[in-house]
């Protein structure tokens, strides 16, 4: 056959791809500190940094720099930058488990209603005056219920199990909305509905080390799974029958990743609000990078979302001084981003 | 006994859909099961690879109850080489072989370059080892179904159950299909087939299995099986079955085509 046949649907290896997004995501990290309101050479960067690393030993370098440019830094840039990290990195690693999970290409990490959910509680924790952390508390609080619901309510549905657990995502994800939009009509027009308004449009600004302390951990507990049941996860794609015939018990794998997914949207979306599209849109591009195969595609999602939302915040944050809500920017980023990657040369999704 | 089936019941609620289905294959047999569609072979099927568990009678796996099996163990016995496989994703042919190796791996591990070894002398044995940097959509149908057999092998069972494994293939590949499997029972492989074709079961395998109305209609060697009067019986036809090539062949062709002269 003298056809020409494109071997591979990915532009590197699975190992140079995670080398290279790592790379990136480090030179993201530190180019974040060198924009913005206060920037932050590099040198005075390092010595921070540094001075801050020595101090758990005890020990300590001569500063060089003036102590208003180490709080901008370790106490109004560091716990932004590492939050928008994680929370790109969760919700990518979440959008790429429902896509494998639910073995459609179109899944989002809020397909079972966790940001609906989390949307709700914080609202209503904003009606009733709650302070910033019950805020999300309640937005976590809310996000594991709403998909605890889900399934509770997928179980009495008839037919196709999967299929019912999507419609029920989809019903009352739509429910807790109207209720969202519910307390928007009752709350008072002149403070709390534009706060509500702005948490619902997502936002990373004003995050502190308090915040990072309470995520943290559900997200760690969540992704470790998500990384180490990776290979299990290509196998569940192929189906219930060929991955239990594989040896793969697809309905309790199902769980755990769902419990695991869920868990990371949650934790994300309680401290960010809601940020739409890094769900979707980098699982795709990722696969466009290194392949389908979870074995490194997981790790290269946790990288690239953490990069591309990274990105994205250091916008949302130098495009004007009040900066405009990152949930906005990924929107505008995302879906014409997503919609090169269906139209463009390559492979269908 | 490789497997042997004892007064298998299954009902999908009120609806029975096999009632007291019995027969055993051995080791390095190739048994070929005929029967017109809804029957119930697919029933047969989940119920032997332990997709189904709630049915009555008992089915033996390598002189094990098949109930008794976890889901692990049951992949190490009997592998299943879907009818066709529509990965929602991009795979490599070397990616869907490889998840044969799964149900020898830990929970939390990953393939091992071993196992990437046995994949690709699995590739080469079945002879699609040029194939393994391609993309699964981007082979043919017949390619896509030696590539299921090669993940079969890599999983290690000693039972190969194939789900109409030659419908929707063209007539070349169909035979490349047949012979691969043929091969596989010679070697040993205890060989399932469900097929809907009479006259290729005859040629290829070694036993005959008619099921017709969840119940056994026969059962036995091809020359026992493929007869005029239990063609009749088992699809409600009219045919005339002609043996060509001293017997090596036997031709189905329905009476109303031959009746017209």
């Amino acid at each position: 056959m003298s056809l020409k046949v494109r071997k591979r649907d990915r532009l590197l290896s699975g190992p140079k791809a995670i080398l290279l997004m790592a790379a990136v995501l480090i030179a993201c990290t530190l180019l974040s500190f060198l924009f913005g309101r206060y920037p932050v050479p590099f040198k005075e960067l390092c010595g921070i940094l540094w001075n801050k690393f020595l101090s758990i030993f005890g020990a300590g370098i001569e500063p060089f720099w003036d102590s208003s440019m180490e709080i901008a830094v370790w106490n109004v840039r560091l716990p932004r930058v590492l939050m928008s990290v994680l929370v790109g990195c969760c919700l990518a690693a979440a959008g790429a488990t429902y896509q494998g999970v639910f073995q459609n290409p179109m899944a989002a990490p809020d397909v079972l209603g966790a940001s609906a959910g989390a949307g709700f509680g914080a609202a209503l924790a904003i009606y009733v005056g709650l302070s910033s952390m019950y805020i999300t508390f309640a937005a976590f609080g809310m996000s594991l219920l709403t998909v605890v619901l889900v399934f509770w309510v997928s179980k009495h549905a008839k037919g196709e199990r999967v299929l019912g657990l999507v419609l029920a995502g989809i019903m009352i994800s739509s429910l807790f909305q109207a209720g969202t939009s519910f307390i928007k009509l009752a709350a008072d027009p002149t403070n709390k509905l534009p706060e509500i308004t702005y948490w619902l449009m997502g936002s990373l600004s004003g995050m502190a080390w308090e915040d990072l302390g309470f995520v943290i951990w559900p997200m760690l507990i969540g992704l470790v799974p998500l990384f180490c049941l990776r290979w299990r996860l290509n196998v569940l794609s192929m189906g219930d029958d060929e991955a239990r015939a594989m040896g793969v018990d697809a309905g309790r794998l199902r769980i755990w990743l769902i419990i695991a997914a869920t868990l990371v949207t949650a934790a994300s979306v309680s401290v960010s609000g809601m940020i739409g599209w890094v769900g979707l849109v980098i699982p795709h591009m990722v696969r466009r990078i290194c392949g389908s195969d979870y074995r490194w595609l997981m790790p290269c999602c946790m990288l690239g979302g953490g990069t591309f939302l990274l990105i994205v915040d250091n916008i949302s944050r130098n495009i004007s001084t009040s900066g405009i809500p990152i949930g906005i920017l990924t929107a505008f980023v995302g879906a014409p981003f997503f919609l090169l990657l269906i139209t463009g040369r390559g492979e269908r999704l | 006994m490789s497997v042997e089936v004892k007064n298998l019941r299954f009902s999908y609620g009120e609806h029975e859909v096999l009632h007291d289905v019995s027969f055993k294959v051995e080791a390095g047999e190739f048994l070929s099961i005929l029967g017109p569609n809804g029957v119930g072979k697919s029933t047969l099927f989940r119920c032997v690879l332990g997709l189904l568990r709630d049915y009555t009678g008992s089915i033996t796996v390598e002189g094990r109850d098949a109930k008794t099996l976890s889901i692990r163990e049951a992949a190490r016995l009997i592998a299943y080489i879907p009818q066709s496989s529509h990965p929602a994703f991009n795979y490599s042919v070397r990616d869907i072989v490889l998840m044969g190796t799964t149900s020898g791996l830990g929970t939390f591990s990953t393939p091992r370059k071993e196992d990437v070894r046995r994949v690709d002398e699995a590739l080469e044995k079945i002879g699609i080892l040029d194939l393994a940097e391609r993309c699964f959509h981007r082979i043919s149908g017949g390619e896509r179904q030696l590539a299921l057999i090669a993940r079969a092998l890599v999983q290690r069972a000693p039972i190969l159950m194939l789900d109409e494994p030659t419908a929707s293939l063209d007539f070349g590949n169909q035979l490349l299909v047949l012979n691969c499997a043929r091969e596989l029972a010679r070697e040993g492989y205890t060989v399932i087939q469900t097929t809907h074709n009479p006259e290729q079961s005859y040629m290829f395998s070694d036993r005959i299995l008619a099921l017709r109305g969840g119940e056994v209609l026969t059962e036995g060697r091809p020359k026992e099986v493929l007869t005029q009067d239990m063609m009749r019986r088992l699809y409600g036809v009219e045919v005339e079955v002609s043996s060509l090539f001293g017997d090596r062949v036997r031709v189905c062709t329905p009476a109303s085509v031959i009746g017209e002269d």
